[in-house]
């Protein structure tokens, strides 16, 4: 066969859905064939591709949101290619060597040790011995206290009935625009089942799963927390991640049921394009919990990656007594984009949720808070407060804040403070006449302000964090 | 250990300094004082290097080296600290995190290791309380929510840990009680030991009961127009500054 040949097999094979599972990239475009083809690709039950069209067939009917605080060129959907087969051992940097030099270089900065380096710039390395111990080892652990943590693709083969039952419940296939396009396409992501009266013996965290962290652009989670069970998960990594997806379209499910707490936590840094401005990661995603009785969901996170960020993780505060909490630090520079905040909707008696937002804004960057607290009528002796502080670097940036709040209850307590400043002058002179740079100084500031969320992250994490925010800040000083 | 010549500076367009000349000596306490507007605290945020100030002509040796080619922090690295007259505040940064930051920047440059931070947290708490903080101010934000005298005393205390050659006080005193105002001046006496320099400017001679100077100078309109012993303090005290107009007439 004549090479021509073989790759026009190759492509009908793409059109007609027969290939193997090792090959190809479906052509850009997006159709029924597509959700179809992903799902049978996926091995996934009957009831899978049922619950994937039927968000697809939502999503021909909707209209991409346009009143966020974000300006981009209209993304044409038909034009992404919706499954690429992951990467072979052939295709990957065969080394560091090969990598570009200025991730290197960020890696370096954040001090990242050099095999995690090779395994987040997705070099072709096989398993290091450490790693795969340390695999087993939490693995053990994990299934000792029956607790389940799996690539979601994993679940749905060999949990079905746990995730029939909790998927789709919080963030429906209909919710949004973006969050029915990744119900009907989601390639993978994880899964979490936290066992009545258990407490998670670990953190857990994506990093674990960094083989298979190449889920691609529409990442799916669940996390369901049994009654009387606690777990802390973290998302991502303070190392930028290589990545060739602009438009990413993540959703996470929290269930926290009767006395469950769910911590989760998130430092997110894609690629925020360059200094100009241009290429960069588009992320809008969709995180939601909800909290039964006594239940209590922390989200916390630090975002400094994307060119565009559009993201409102919330909580539905259901049951009486629970809690629902939000702190979280968005840092812009250059020409980014973040338009950030929560919903927090009290529909339970006595619920209360506290509501941290920080918003740095450097360069020519644009940042908004936006936010919902919402009271329902049957929401007695609800309690929310609010501090929403904004903190611009330069004067070319912006900061932008859009408080919602609508109460039902008239036994509802609100407080909403918010505040901007900027790095002034006289901080800055004060710490360069003791001897620091203005760099050290800057960031140094930021993460003073940034104190209380950094103090809700797990104590590793807060001190990347700290220094992910250096990293980030640099040349927006002088 | 500085020698300033012929200094003329300007802030926003206007002249306040000019053809200032003045030489100090190692170990030698020199009170600057004179009317309001005589370019007293300017004197101290031009040698600190403060953005706004602009040096129009003159020069600046400090231990040699040519003083106003240095970065702001290159001159603090040097020696050179400025006891703020209204010190800002940095809301979230602790004291201790920021004062370890400067002792280690400026042990870097002398080519001194970093302290360890229970070294550092040690040698922190003993200062806060030769300066009568709290060793609990060091666990608060810089500046955050103290009063008018611990901002000062704190000022006093990072003077102390970082070990400057020349010590500019710009107004230390203004807003102090007395006997906040014996914390401070015990403070700078205890660090006066025969090498160490300092340029204390004020409006009162009271300060000067305590901090005891080798030499009193009159800054008016820019320029120092008398200079002498501890005695011209009490002087003008008693006589205020007009006299010296006739004089100089």
């Amino acid at each position: 066969m004549t090479e021509q040949v073989e790759s026009m097999i190759r492509k009908d094979y793409s059109a007609g859905f027969h290939t193997n599972i090792e090959s190809d990239t479906l052509k850009p475009g997006l159709d029924e064939d597509v959700v179809r083809f992903i799902s049978a690709k996926k091995e996934e039950p009957e009831w899978m591709l049922e619950w994937r069209l039927k968000a697809f067939r939502a999503w021909q009917e909707m209209e991409e949101p346009t009143w966020a605080h974000v300006h981009y060129p209209t993304i044409n959907f038909q034009a992404l290619s919706y499954y690429s087969a992951p990467k072979s051992m052939a295709d990957k940097p065969k080394s560091l060597a090969e990598v570009d030099p200025e991730l290197l270089d960020m890696y370096a900065k954040l001090g990242i040790p050099l095999h995690e380096q090779e395994a987040l710039a997705g070099v072709a390395v096989d398993a290091v011995i450490d790693s795969v111990s340390v695999v087993t080892t939490y693995r053990a652990k994990l299934e000792e206290a029956g607790v389940i943590f799996c690539p979601i693709s994993e679940a749905i083969k060999r949990f079905p009935e746990l995730v029939r039952k909790y998927l789709g419940t919080v963030v429906p296939q209909k919710d949004n625009f973006y969050a029915a396009l990744n119900s009907a396409v989601f390639s993978d992501g994880s899964f979490v089942y936290i066992p009545k009266g258990t407490r998670c013996p670990m953190e857990l965290s994506t990093y674990f799963r960094i083989n298979e962290m190449n889920t691609g652009q529409f990442e799916r989670t669940l996390i369901v927390a049994d009654e009387g069970s606690y777990v802390s998960y973290l998302e991502g990594c303070t190392a930028p991640m290589r990545d060739e997806n602009q438009l990413h379209a993540a959703v996470v499910e929290l269930v926290a049921l009767d006395d469950a707490q769910i911590k989760y936590s998130t430092v997110q840094n894609w690629y925020p394009g360059d200094k100009e401005g241009k290429g960069g990661i588009y992320n809008f995603v969709t995180k939601r919990g909800i909290c039964h009785r006594n239940a209590r969901i922390s989200w916390t996170q630090v975002e400094t990656g994307s060119a565009i960020t559009w993201k409102y993780p919330s909580c539905i505060l259901k049951g009486d007594n629970s809690v629902g909490e939000f702190y979280s630090v968005a840092l812009t520079n250059n020409f980014q984009q973040a338009d950030t905040g929560t919903k927090m909707i009290h529909i339970g008696k006595n619920t209360r949720s506290t509501i941290v937002a920080k918003g740095i804004s450097a360069g020519r960057s644009q940042s908004a808070y936006r936010g919902l607290v919402r009271i329902n009528a049957g929401a007695e002796g609800a309690r929310n407060y609010t501090q929403c502080d904004s903190l611009l670097i330069g004067d070319r940036c912006g900061a932008h804040t859009f408080p919602y709040i609508e109460s039902k209850n008239s036994s509802a307590q609100i407080e909403h403070e918010a505040t901007t400043s900027k790095v002034s002058d006289d901080q800055l002179f004060l710490c360069q006449q003791r001897g620091l740079d203005a760099e050290k100084a800057v960031s140094m500031i930021v993460n003073g302000f940034c104190r209380e969320v950094f103090k809700e992250l797990p104590m590793e994490f807060a001190v990347e964090a700290g220094k992910l925010l250096e990293v980030s800040l640099e040349g927006s000083v002088g | 250990m500085l020698e300033i010549h012929n200094l003329n500076a300007r802030v926003e367009g206007v002249d306040i300094l000019r053809n200032l000349s003045l030489s100090i000596k190692p170990g030698e306490v020199h009170a600057i004082m004179g009317p309001n507007g005589a370019g007293k605290s300017t004197l101290g945020n031009v040698l600190s290097g403060r953005p706004g100030y602009e040096v129009t002509s003159g020069e600046v040796l400090f231990n040699g080296k040519n003083l106003l080619e240095l970065e702001i922090e290159e001159r603090a690295r040097e020696g050179l600290f400025l006891a703020f007259q209204y010190p800002v505040e940095i809301p979230g940064v602790t004291n201790m995190e920021f004062l370890k930051a400067s002792v280690d920047a400026r042990r870097k440059h002398l080519g001194m290791p970093d302290l360890s931070s229970f070294d550092f947290m040690k040698l922190a708490r003993e200062t806060s309380k030769k300066v009568s903080l709290d060793p609990a101010f060091l666990k608060r934000g810089v500046n955050e929510g103290f009063s008018g005298g611990e901002k000062k005393r704190n000022e006093i205390m990072q003077m102390m840990l970082l070990e400057p050659s020349l010590c500019i006080l710009d107004e230390t005193d203004s807003g102090l009680d007395i006997d906040a105002l014996q914390v401070v001046a015990a403070g700078v006496n205890s660090m006066r030991d025969g090498k160490r320099s300092f340029i204390v400017v004020t409006h009162y001679q009271r300060l000067l009961d305590y901090i005891v100077p080798d030499f009193v100078h009159v800054l008016a309109a820019g320029r120092i127009v008398k200079t002498g012993g501890k005695d011209l303090a009490l002087e003008l005290e008693a006589k205020g500054y007009a006299w010296l107009d006739d004089e100089g007439a």
